[in-house]
């Protein structure tokens, strides 16, 4: 691009748009929708990348946490003497000490209930600790070694209460957690629409089935532990915290209020961050540490966090028992579902805890048309890590009770997993549809996902061949698993918000700048970690305004550059931050089409504005580029009257609906009923997020995602003994699984766009993982329905695949019950994983 | 105690103590702060580097028995401003999200197609066996490694 025509009352200044070193005749053509490679890549493959922990803090003091060993006990003394004796420690305080550093407990912003209970919560406890990893006291120490050496010299003696690591047990109040409370139950929420519907439904039903499942714990583990930082000003008072987290604009008003610190005065930065699903999506004791230490000793604070801390104090994923009923008709078409949850809260409410099950409750119908519903949810305190958002956070436990349940449904009618589908989905000329909850779905095409989907993984062969060798016999089992899912993204509309009692609102605020050299500067409130924004939105950017995308800038994790913002989380970026931008955009358009009109003496309405130019309709001759309109808005020498210098917009976007991707997963495995062994055998992914903006990226979201959810079926459960000790607090434990551990995938989509927001765009973070979960278990399930098999636990390990075997086999009456686990068989089986 | 070692070409001396291990002295020590720490038990290889030539996870190596030896970290691979071709062929592919793993998964991937310079899909996910990532589900890596696999061929040829 060249500035081409200026106006004549241009003085050369050198800033002239045009003289730099773009690239002369890079393509006008659109990228979005172009597999472009990511703008963040060298830095993270040369190392230069900064995250937390790699930031040079000259004078940072070092913080180590004392953790208690025990999941619950009364804390009878604290004495950190001894550690302020080992060489290089400064000081040391225990959670008394630090009782005045806080104007108001750890935040929990979704009080699900007018009367929900949460107990008190201190980033260090003082009294009594609730689950092991609760910090007792800290220690600061000139090295993080030093530091760390210190914490074992801490004397802390602890009188030990029984541990409640089931959710039964918890529920029966005989050992309560937070004496204050009276009760180990948080809250109890319903959705009541039409009760009487639901009754009639069931008293009607041909088929019902009644299925229980386990969600079992998880550690989200992202590859980066935690870390932060906070770094006083050395005269003014203020402070800039670094911190490994998801939300440095939420976290910054949640430090500042549990702090008494005043908000204006407090910056956060989020520098490079490894990876979150949800995990950094929190208010941790360690950043309030930091910070409140900071400003106590006015000299810098850090920490980073070893893996078994990771294990320990980062929140956990999932844990909740869920019975699901399905009434049918003779047919198969569900008339009703109905839902009730118990779920682990774990020791106390962190930042979002509570409202997880929620954000799944109105998922639990499926893609598919039923017509009455009714949902419950039972909270409760265990002595156990706090449970919060993990990738996908109550949609993958939603769609894996109806997708289970829908296999369970189809045993019962005696039809085909993908037949009792078909009869069920909501039909592609229903959208806009009206679910029963009252929540409308934008758009889809649920049934044509599918076919795809089956399609692809050769379903009918499939099928053929596993008739074949059930008839043949032998101990090689083959399954087919179905999951249809869809997912709830753009979080979120903030009147639904308000309705569901959420503390905070749902937009996403958005900057769009021309610099007086015709480069462009973005500043958007998501933060990314890992989700390659810059590259996305640059591309977005490009195509609005007709600029190559190297030449836009983005700003973001940082809040003295992007002050306002609701961050990253729940599939929300693109739907909710991009579609800012994309507005943005047009406001910057819009400006910039009144100053060309003045500079092309036309009418507003007479200009068309194409590949970064502006012309007259019908003399192509007369036109003006953006760069140049950019630059006479700098210098302001001859704008409109009344027009305001610079050319920018700032938007803040708060979505009308939530947006709902979908698609069908089919996953194919052998299971051996000899080891219990499971392998992977094939897996097809066909998703749906509407319009793409990088394939490339969409894809690596779908991979990941999938191998997520994957994960939950056949590999990971955090494992708790009776006595609340976590067992697998490590990554020898813990089975994150390894490239050799998985299977390749194969991906297609459809593409439905979403018609509530400009650019068509419904969001891909977490479909893999909603998907993936119940496909991989359906699988399993399917292939050992002929021993008798209705339900595996997860994590399906050769050992529980196994037990599910045998405990078909020694049941004298092999009829469906549909009775699958209790809490109590979960614990032995699954290793207490709640 | 002292050692050297040299890292990414130029001769390192310094003062370690006995228990040091090798990452915290190439992180801390050194200021290279491309290689990460993500366990603590020799699970993530986020800490892999190349010495003498083999890729060690530096978590496991005391720094002290590195002395002497030639440690290449992630920022010696590039040259001249220009990306290793592993380094581009990750790029290319998609092979990193939120790239905590990835400097130790390019410096697995590189040592292995020293080992085994034309590997199948199945001999790539053996070898970075020891490497976790938690982004990428490990395919576009797969993909990545096969590509430079194929353009080192091509370099070869």
């Amino acid at each position: 691009m060249t500035p081409a025509t200026t106006t004549e009352t241009d003085v050369p200044t050198g800033l002239e748009p045009g003289g730099t070193d773009q690239p002369p005749d890079e393509p006008a053509g659109p990228v979005v929708g172009t597999r472009r490679e990511r703008r963040e890549d060298p830095a993270l493959l040369t190392g230069e990348a900064r995250f937390t922990d790699d930031l040079q803090i000259p004078g940072a003091l070092h913080l180590a946490v004392v953790r208690s060993p025990f999941a619950h006990a009364r804390i009878t003394r604290v004495d950190v003497s001894p550690a302020l004796a080992m060489p290089g420690v400064v000081a040391a305080f225990t959670g008394e000490d630090l009782q005045g550093e806080w104007a108001a407990p750890m935040p929990c912003a979704w009080p699900v209930t007018e009367d929900m209970k949460s107990p008190p919560h201190l980033p260090l406890a003082v009294g009594k600790t609730c689950y092991a990893g609760d910090g007792v006291a800290v220690v600061l120490a000139e090295s993080n070694e030093a530091a760390r050496d210190a914490i074992d010299a801490v004397d802390v003696e602890y009188e030990p209460l029984p541990a409640v690591t089931d959710l039964a047990a918890a529920i029966s109040d005989e050992v309560v957690i937070h004496e204050d409370l009276g009760t180990n139950t948080s809250y109890r929420w319903e959705l009541h629409l039409d009760d009487d519907a639901v009754e009639r439904a069931f008293a009607d039903a041909a088929h019902v089935v009644r299925e229980r499942y386990i969600q079992q714990r998880l550690l989200p583990m992202a590859m980066e532990p935690r870390a932060c930082a906070a770094v006083p000003q050395p005269f003014g008072g203020d402070i800039t915290l670094y911190s490994a987290t998801q939300i440095p604009h939420i976290l910054k008003i949640m430090t500042a209020v549990t702090l008494g610190f005043p908000e204006h005065q407090l910056r956060v930065v989020a520098p490079s961050v490894g990876g979150g699903f949800g995990s950094k999506l929190n208010v941790y004791a360690e950043e309030l540490l930091v910070t409140a230490l900071a400003r106590k000793l006015h000299q810098p604070i850090r920490w980073v966090e070893e893996r078994t801390e990771n294990a320990l104090g980062t929140i956990h994923g999932r844990g909740q028992i869920q019975d699901i009923e399905l009434a049918a008709d003779a047919d198969g078409r569900v008339t009703a579902v109905r839902v009730d949850l118990t779920a682990d809260m774990g020791a106390y409410l962190q930042l979002v805890t509570p409202g997880i099950p929620l954000l799944g409750a109105f998922l639990y119908c499926g893609v598919y048309d039923v017509p009455a519903f009714s949902f419950g949810c039972t909270g409760v305190f265990t002595t156990m890590t706090p449970t919060d958002a993990y990738r996908g956070a109550g949609r993958p436990e939603a769609t894996y009770a109806i997708e289970r349940a829908m296999d369970a449904l189809a045993d019962e009618v005696g039809v085909d997993p993908a037949e009792i589908r078909r009869r069920n989905y909501i039909g592609a000329d229903r959208f806009p549809y009206t679910a029963v909850t009252g929540l409308v779905y934008d758009s889809g095409n649920y049934e044509a996902a599918a076919a795809k989907a089956l399609d692809l993984a050769g379903y009918d062969d499939l099928r053929a061949e596993q008739q074949r060798r059930r008839a043949e016999g032998g101990p090689k089992h083959l399954g087919i698993g179905i999951s249809s899912y869809f997912e709830m993204c753009g979080l979120a509309p903030s009147r639904v918000l308000a309705s569901l009692n959420y503390s905070a609102g749902g937009w996403e605020a958005a900057t769009v700048r021309m610099l007086p050299t015709g480069k462009v500067q973005v500043v958007t409130g998501a933060t990314p970690h890992g989700q390659g924004h810059e590259t996305s939105w640059s591309m977005i950017v490009a195509d609005k305004l007709g600029v190559p995308p190297d030449d836009v800038d983005v700003l973001h994790s940082d809040t003295a550059l992007s002050p306002l913002g609701m961050d990253t989380y729940g599939s929300r970026s693109l739907v909710v931050g991009g579609v800012a931008i994309d507005m943005a955009c047009d406001r910057v358009v819009d400006k910039a089409r009144r100053i060309a009109a003045h500079q092309l003496e036309a009418a507003a309405e007479d200009l068309e504005f194409r590949g970064g130019e502006f012309s007259v309709r019908g003399s192509p001759d007369r036109s003006v580029p953006l760069a140049a309109i950019a630059f006479a808005a700098f210098t302001a020498h001859d704008l409109p009257d009344g027009e305001e210098p610079n050319l920018e917009a700032h938007v803040t976007y708060d979505p009308p609906n939530f947006s709902w991707p979908f698609g069908t997963h089919v996953c194919v495995v052998e299971v051996d009923e000899e080891t219990g062994g499971v392998e992977v055998r094939k897996y097809v992914a066909v998703d749906d997020c509407g319009n793409q903006i990088n394939p490339l990226i969409v894809e690596g979201q779908v991979h990941g995602g999938i191998v997520q959810g994957l994960a939950q079926a056949l590999f990971e459960g955090v494992v708790y003994d009776a006595d609340g000790n976590l067992v697998t607090s490590n990554l020898t434990d813990y089975l994150v699984p390894s490239a050799p551990d998985v299977p390749s995938l194969t991906l297609d989509h459809t593409v439905t766009p979403s018609p509530t927001n400009a650019l068509g765009v419904k969001g891909i973070g977490e479909a893999g993982t909603i998907g993936s979960t119940p496909a991989v278990m359906n699988a399993i399930v399917d292939a050992l329905r002929p021993l008798g098999v209705d339900e595996v636990l997860m994590p399906a390990s050769p050992l529980n695949v196994w037990n599910a075997i045998q405990r078909a086999q020694s049941r004298p009456d092999p009829e469906r019950t549909t009775t699958s686990a209790t809490a109590g068989d979960t614990n032995a089986d699954a290793g207490g994983a709640s | 105690m002292r050692i050297t070692m040299t890292v990414n070409g130029r001769e390192r001396s310094s003062e370690v103590e006995p228990r040091t291990l090798l990452v915290h002295h190439i992180r801390e020590g050194l200021g290279l702060t491309g290689t990460n720490v993500g366990c603590d038990t020799s699970s993530c290889g986020a800490c892999t580097v190349l010495m003498d030539g083999e890729s060690v996870k530096s978590c496991t190596v005391l720094a002290v028995q590195a002395d002497g030896a030639d440690v290449t970290t992630i920022e010696g691979l590039a040259r001249d401003g220009e990306m290793h071709p592993m380094q581009q062929a990750f790029q290319r592919n998609h092979g990193l999200q939120c790239g905590f793993c990835t400097p130790g998964m390019v410096m697995a991937a590189v040592s292995l197609l020293e080992e085994v310079p034309h590997p199948t899909d199945r001999e790539v996910r053996l070898g970075l066996e020891g490497n976790l990532c938690r982004c990428t589900g490990y395919q576009n890596i797969v993909a990545a490694v096969l590509d430079a696999a194929g353009s080192t061929q091509e370099a070869g040829a």
